[in-house]
């Protein structure tokens, strides 16, 4: 243990005196802080995009703002509500100016709404949450949005577009909004630089409507490699980093010139099971005969669940980052279950239930998983593994990189998913149960825009009835209640199999400390100085 | 002579239409790009719009003739991530992995040559021993393994270089470079140092064995009768030998400097072109690597060109040659 | 210089039949260091070999492997009692076992690569140079651009088409090395095309076959021993790298080089041993290989001899 201690101390006097040797005298309100990833786009509507929103926090104000906890707070609009059952009202903030000095009035959000959605080129576009919306101004500060059927989650989805200016932004191009011409926004910090994959550069927005910011200068340098982004912070080139690899944490909490921040986030990482096919592609019977597919008995379903310790893999797979999840968002969020809770480890109980499915002796299963996508991915599947095969039910691991993962799990095998068994995880940014419903556990049906995530294709009428009824009740506590009951059916079915809610976290210099987000974002904002 | 020009030149142009065939077709075999882009929010329809509005519902040999279409008008395709011309996103790269890839080169020579040259001269002392044991690691170590252990000892051990990144840079001419400032040599070193490792042991066995030739050879023998001073000896003469051979291969090698530069960019957070290529991968950016690749065949494909024509100039016999014996 | 008989070129008929062998093997044994590299070499291959039966753990057998043993320090007991001499990575494995089978894979992808490219460029470059005229000019004009093309960036493009798995980094090596074999049987077997017994085997009306694999390859023998040497330890080394940056080999059967990269995670947090340890094992083997490459050349290099 000596030997190991030796270098962290040599390290922790090493980064200690760069950071005394770096500090420039006038850097004290200049921040830079080192991201795991890489803004594609300076322009907010080109793709929709976790570091691109991400940054778009940063520059631009949406109508609301969504909070540290996904709550959405008033943004350029100061209040809404619905007028009647298919119309919602906004009321504008007045008295704000873009950075390029232009006025913020309904005209801004017509042309954003109208731009938001037909961004050339782009990857994954805005449409999502624009798609069957009329806007119609009725005065420079009053916008009425209207839908076919009542929409109650109207703010959920406007709160995720930015809002540009009808002068300069609306006729941008992407190539413009990145050369800063037409980046101007509203929010705390405007454009200064962006230098693709080294950096870019904000400055503090003065006159910022929420008051000025802490910070006069942000650097967002991208790093994506994680020793190489805790590294960059204990030599002092960095105040903050997001995506703390779950490996430093241990060592970088005994350090006193690091602070972490950490805090569990809208991600559950699951498992999605074969519902469909009664020969799966990667199950078979011991010694590599056919098998008509366990997976479809709700009892292996469930002995699958009990022979994972979810405890073991927070504390040796995750290092204590992570909690035991039993649903689909963690407890807190809008339309999650009190009553169900993450399913305990019982070896024997899942041998009993599989020798009462008829599989005394288990069978042989192969677990997909990405190597690169979520926390520890790739070691979350192989602890599986290793105690699915100690239940009787032999595992495989196959891993791949994302690239190829999700094109296989989704439609891999002539359109349908090709894997039996994957590690998956879903964030949800709504904020609120409906997200991870609608698409991972209701009927796969495009017409519908229903489980365009439901790679197990599990199927149950009266899951569906309930989330479609949610998704138009407008009443906020009978919407939680149909939205709970549906989780609960679907778990107790094993339609998914929870694993645990990630715990993200930031690390930053000390004298910082950031304000954790369920979203995973960070946002210069966030830092606060002690 | 011009047919012999001309069929050199169709040669290039087959070789490009070919790699260009090759490359597109193969990009094309690895998973659905789509899916790489979407957010969760999307339903089965957003995907649809997506993969129609990026042009990848069509056959793929409509892809491929649009492609070639759009490429002999110098368009090499947009990027799917960046919503910008492939091409102009590499170039962007480019001068700071052509720094790089020039910093270990210059690296190369100037420890390189002293050390080969001591060891060639004083082949049998215990520091040439050394020097040697250390060129064959120089030439084992992996180039990523060396990269991460620097990191260790001089950044976060000794504080003493930055970690990652450019650091400030200076426009000259147009061009972002980092070697004229201090903070931008301070974050040179590293990456540079990592890249140029190789090289530093394959200069060190050039000129050694150049060294060691030479000496041996009539004019030395006759230099030193005449009595010059030893330091005459290896300044100009010897260095006059050396340095022929090891510039040529250097030059040769530089095509593998900017493909290792791959790695070193990786570990060290360089902003080059390498960095982008392998994130392209990662990513299936498939207008990126396409271009990536594109450009590099035919930045090969001109330079054999011009050297085989400048040969078949200056030398008349490689004229025949070519039409076999 | 052990020799005082001067080698006549063309005249291979020595009066004893084991001389060149010997010859060889004084030459070899001239340089101590090669000795202790060829020594070290045969014990890495040993292992590599015999890992099965000498490692303390089968670190792919999931019933055996437990996370609950994770990022255990060197000399530290596993739950059944087992120590773990070098400790244990990220899953849970035992690292001295993980490194042996790693090394078995590592050297077999090396080997076989290196074997697969050999073979292929042998045979083209012994056709490029015994066919000739325009049949020589294409093969080489397909050489020369392949061999100015950088080996890594051909290795990396082919993965990321390929995919993951030991067959294809297999493929992706073998495509990107057999030009230098091809070149270098060329340019001996060139050689001896002109030679006098070629003509005149060719003049007894023998079969083209016979002459190109009983006269001539015998003599491209020994740089293609070199050539093929130092390609084993770079196609070792490039597969590490490749595997590094993701595109080579699955996570679960991880050679030297995915070892190195997984403990990479754990560098700062003071796991020195997941990284260094697979990292000296990977060392071993490449210096090993090209010290041994080194005096192979020094040895078969008739002009050196003198």
């Amino acid at each position: 243990m000596k030997s190991a201690r030796t270098p962290l101390a040599r390290a922790l006097m090493g980064a200690a005196c760069a950071i005394v040797a770096f500090a420039t005298p006038a850097a004290a309100e200049d921040l830079v802080i080192g991201l795991d990833s890489e803004s594609t786009s300076i322009d907010p509507h080109f793709h929709n995009l976790g570091p691109n929103n991400q940054l778009g926090f940063m520059m631009f104000d949406r109508l609301a703002n969504p909070d540290e906890r996904q709550n959405f707070q008033p943004g350029l609009a100061v209040s809404w509500k619905p007028v009647d059952s298919t119309t919602w009202e906004f009321k504008l903030r007045e008295g704000v100016k873009f950075h390029d000095g232009t006025d913020f009035n309904a005209d801004d959000v017509i042309c954003t709404f109208e731009r938001a959605p037909s961004v050339p080129n782009s990857p994954a576009s805005f449409d999502t949450y624009i798609k069957g919306k009329t806007f119609i101004k009725i005065d420079d500060y009053t916008i009425h949005v209207k839908t076919a059927e009542p929409y109650p989650v109207m703010v959920n989805d406007l709160g995720n577009v930015a809002i540009i200016s009808n002068e300069g932004g609306c006729q941008g191009t992407t190539e413009e909004f990145n050369s800063g011409k037409a980046a101007a926004g509203t929010g705390p910090f405007k454009f200064v630089e962006y230098v693709p994959g080294d950096r870019i550069v904000l400055a503090a927005n003065e006159d910022y409507w929420g008051g000025k910011p802490i910070w006069d200068k942000v650097t967002l340098k991208p790093i994506k490699s994680a020793p190489s982004r805790v590294a960059a912070l204990l030599a002092g080139d960095v105040d903050v980093i997001n995506g703390v690899p779950t490996t430093d944490i241990e060592t970088l909490k005994s350090r006193d010139n690091v602070v972490l921040s950490q805090g569990v986030s809208n991600r559950v990482i699951y498992l999605h099971l074969d519902h469909f096919r009664e020969a799966s592609p990667f199950v078979k019977a011991n010694g590599g005969g056919d098998i008509k597919n366990p997976l479809m008995d709700v009892k292996v379903r469930k002995a699958l669940s009990k022979a994972i310790s979810r405890e073991l893999i927070r504390d040796r797979v995750m290092e204590g980052q992570a909690i035991p999840a039993g649903q689909l968002l963690p407890e807190g969020f809008f339309g999650v279950s009190e009553n169900l809770k993450a399913e305990p480890y019982d070896l024997e109980g899942a041998k009993a239930l599989l020798a009462e499915a008829g599989l005394p002796d288990g069978f042989e299963l192969t677990i997909h998983a990405p190597n690169n996508r979520y926390l520890n991915d790739a070691k979350i599947a192989e602890a599986i593994a290793q105690m699915l095969t100690r239940a009787g039910i032999k595992t495989q691991v196959e891993t791949m990189p994302s690239s190829v993962y999700f094109t296989r799990a989704s439609t891999g095998a002539d359109g349908l998913p090709e894997f039996s068994l994957i590690l998956v995880g879903w964030g949800a940014g709504s904020g609120e149960a409906s997200s991870p419903l609608r698409a991972l556990i209701a009927t796969a049906d495009k017409d519908k825009g229903m489980g365009s995530a439901n790679r197990g294709r599990y199927s149950n009428p009266e899951v569906d009835r309930l989330i479609e009824a949610a998704l138009s009740e407008v009443d906020d506590e009978k919407r939680a209640g149909l939205l709970a009951e549906a989780t609960e059916i679907a778990i107790g079915e094993l339609a998914i199999v929870p694993i645990h809610y990630q715990v993200n976290t930031w690390a930053t210099r000390k004298g910082l400390n950031y304000i954790p987000r369920t979203d995973e974002y960070t946002v210069a904002y966030g830092v606060l100085k002690d | 002579m011009s047919v012999f020009i001309l069929r050199r030149l169709l040669q290039s142009v087959l070789v490009i239409v070919a790699m260009a065939m090759i490359v597109f077709f193969g990009v094309h075999l690895v998973g659905d790009p789509v899916y790489m882009f979407i957010t969760p929010d999307m339903d089965q329809q957003d995907i649809e719009n997506v993969t129609r509005a990026l042009g990848l519902d069509r056959p793929i040999w409509e892809q491929f003739w649009l492609f070639i279409v759009n490429a002999l008008s110098g368009n090499l395709g947009q990027s799917f991530i960046f919503g910008e011309p492939a091409l102009g996103l590499i170039i962007q790269r480019m001068p700071a992995t052509l720094e790089l890839a020039f910093a270990a080169l210059l690296m190369a020579i100037v420890i390189g040559i002293p050390l080969g040259l001591y060891a060639g001269l004083y082949p049998d002392s215990v520091g040439a021993k050394t020097i040697m044991a250390g060129s064959i690691l120089g030439f084992s170590l992996p180039t990523f393994w060396v990269g991460i252990m620097m990191i260790m000892v001089f950044a976060v051990m000794l504080g003493w270089l930055p970690s990652t990144g450019r650091g400030s840079t200076v426009d000259v001419f147009g061009i972002r470079v980092s070697f004229l400032t201090l903070d931008g040599l301070r974050h040179l070193a590293l990456p540079a140092l990592n890249l140029a490792l190789l090289k530093i042991s394959l200069v060190i066995r050039l000129t050694r064995a150049g060294a060691r030739e030479a000496m041996l050879q009539d004019y030395i023998k006759f230099a030193r009768a005449k009595g010059l001073s030893r330091s005459r000896i290896v300044g100009v003469h010897l260095m006059k030998n050396i340095l022929i051979p090891v510039v040529t291969v250097l030059g040769l090698e530089f095509g593998s400097l900017i493909a290792f530069s791959v790695v070193t960019e990786t570990i060290f957070a360089w902003p080059g072109m390498g960095k982008l290529l392998i994130e392209s991968i990662q990513q299936l950016d498939r207008p990126i690597i396409v271009a990536y690749l594109m450009m590099i065949v035919f930045l090969f494909v001109v330079i054999n060109l011009v050297v085989d024509i400048l040969y078949s100039i200056l030398d008349p016999r490689v004229r025949l040659g070519d039409r076999g014996q | 210089m052990a020799s005082t008989e001067t080698p006549i070129a063309g005249i291979a008929a020595p009066r004893r039949a084991d001389t060149p062998f010997r010859r060889f093997l004084s030459d070899f044994t001239d340089s101590r260091l090669a000795v202790l590299a060829a020594i070290g070499l045969a014990i890495v291959i040993l292992a590599a070999l015999l890992a099965p039966w000498i490692s303390p753990q089968n670190p792919y057998d999931l019933a055996v492997v437990s996370v609950f043993d994770a990022r255990l320090p060197p000399g530290s007991q596993s739950m059944d009692g087992v120590t773990f001499w070098l400790g244990t990575d990220g899953s849970g494995r035992d690292l001295l076992s993980a490194i042996l089978y790693g090394l078995r894979i590592s050297l077999s992808v090396g080997v076989a690569s290196a074997a697969i490219a050999l073979t292929i460029g042998m045979i083209v470059g012994l056709v490029a140079a015994y066919a000739g005229g325009r049949t020589e000019g294409v093969i080489m004009r397909i050489v020369d651009i392949q061999l100015s093309l950088p080996a890594v960036l051909i290795a990396l493009i082919l993965l990321a088409i390929l995919g993951k798995g030991i067959d294809k980094i297999i493929i992706a090596l073998v495509i990107a090395q057999w030009a230098y074999y091809a070149r270098t049987v060329r340019a001996s077997a060139l050689v001896e095309r002109r030679r006098e017994y070629v003509e005149a085997a060719a003049c007894l009306g023998l079969s083209h076959a016979r002459i190109v694999f009983r006269h001539i390859l015998p003599n491209c023998i020994a740089p293609l021993i070199v050539v093929g040497t130092v390609q084993t330890a770079h196609a070792i080394a490039l597969e590490a790298t490749l595997s590094f940056l993701g595109v080579g080999l699955p996570q679960t059967e991880p050679s030297l080089g995915l070892l190195i990269a997984n403990g990479f995670d754990y560098m700062l947090s003071g796991k020195y041993w997941i990284s260094v340890f697979p990292g000296v094992a990977l060392l071993i083997t490449i210096v090993t290989i090209n010290i041994v490459g080194d005096q192979l050349r020094d040895a078969l290099n008739p002009r050196l001899q003198k």
